[in-house]
């Protein structure tokens, strides 16, 4: 039956949002990890998702989501003079990460959400399952 | 007695249920991909014209076109115009899917309900008890 498709679309759909909170649990983690140079600071990460479309030609349009990769944020790192934090630099300044901590909570929320939703959906199929598994019982 | 004839409309209502059950759920599960559109079909005209097909025809090769019953094949459905566009391209609304998964498993549960019904008619008759 056909129904048991919607196993594996609501399960990567949760797969997908709990590599997003993984994501924001990082970021979240790594907000204040202060580094003496550009190139060594953390910077905000975002996952990427893709739709997985079956093979070519086949006819069904039901899909599932997967991460096809993580960005980093281009937003500028934060400059702060600090000279005498240990992680200061020759100059004096250390390098913040450019992680928005309310852009981060938003997503988590999101995230969680769309979470419940697939679940929402897991326990439905279940039930219309369950019940047809029972016909004139 | 023909058995497709007992089950009459429901058989078909409930594949077709199920499939659209399948399109909603791919929606919900990629309300955050970039450049997904949203996509469903018209349960009305695809239950029409599953029971206007009068004779099925059963595919003996791979190579055979599949014209599964309950199936609505990608060029029958439709995408959803969103009320919101979002930036990204994605027009899944969550909160239209979500009514219209719940009305869907409904009306799936009330077209079982019917075919349990005929099933538990037949057995009385065939055991002939009341």
């Amino acid at each position: 039956m056909s129904s048991f498709k919607i196993f594996d679309i609501a399960g990567s759909g949760m797969n997908a949002q709990n590599l997003r909170m993984n994501i924001v649990a990082s970021n979240m983690a790594n907000v204040d990890a202060v580094s003496s140079s550009i190139d060594q600071t953390y910077r905000a990460r975002q996952p990427v998702f893709r739709a997985i479309y079956d093979d070519v030609g086949s006819r069904s349009p039901a899909v599932g989501v997967q991460m096809s990769g993580v960005v980093e944020s281009e937003a500028p790192l934060v400059r702060e003079y600090a000279p005498h934090h240990a992680m200061a630099d020759d100059d004096g300044y250390i390098y913040r990460p450019n992680v928005s901590m309310v852009e981060e909570m938003a997503n988590m929320i999101s995230a969680s959400r769309a979470y419940q939703n697939n679940v929402e959906v897991l326990n439905a199929t279940r039930r219309m399952i369950s019940a047809t598994i029972n016909l004139g019982k | 007695m023909n058995l497709d004839s007992v089950f009459g409309i429901h058989e078909q209502a409930v594949q077709l249920r199920a499939r659209r059950a399948e399109v909603l759920a791919s929606n919900m599960a990629n309300a955050d991909t970039p450049g997904y559109k949203a996509r469903d079909f018209d349960f009305n005209a695809m239950l029409r014209n599953e029971m206007q097909r009068p004779v099925r025809m059963v595919s003996t090769h791979p190579n055979h076109i599949h014209v599964d019953a309950g199936i609505v094949a990608s060029t029958q459905m439709g995408y959803r115009v969103p009320q919101q566009p979002s930036l990204d391209g994605n027009t899944v609304e969550i909160e239209r899917e979500q009514s219209a998964f719940s009305e869907n498993a409904m009306r799936y549960e009330a077209s079982l309900r019917f075919l349990d019904s005929k099933v538990k008619g037949l057995l009385r008759a065939i055991k002939g008890t009341g």
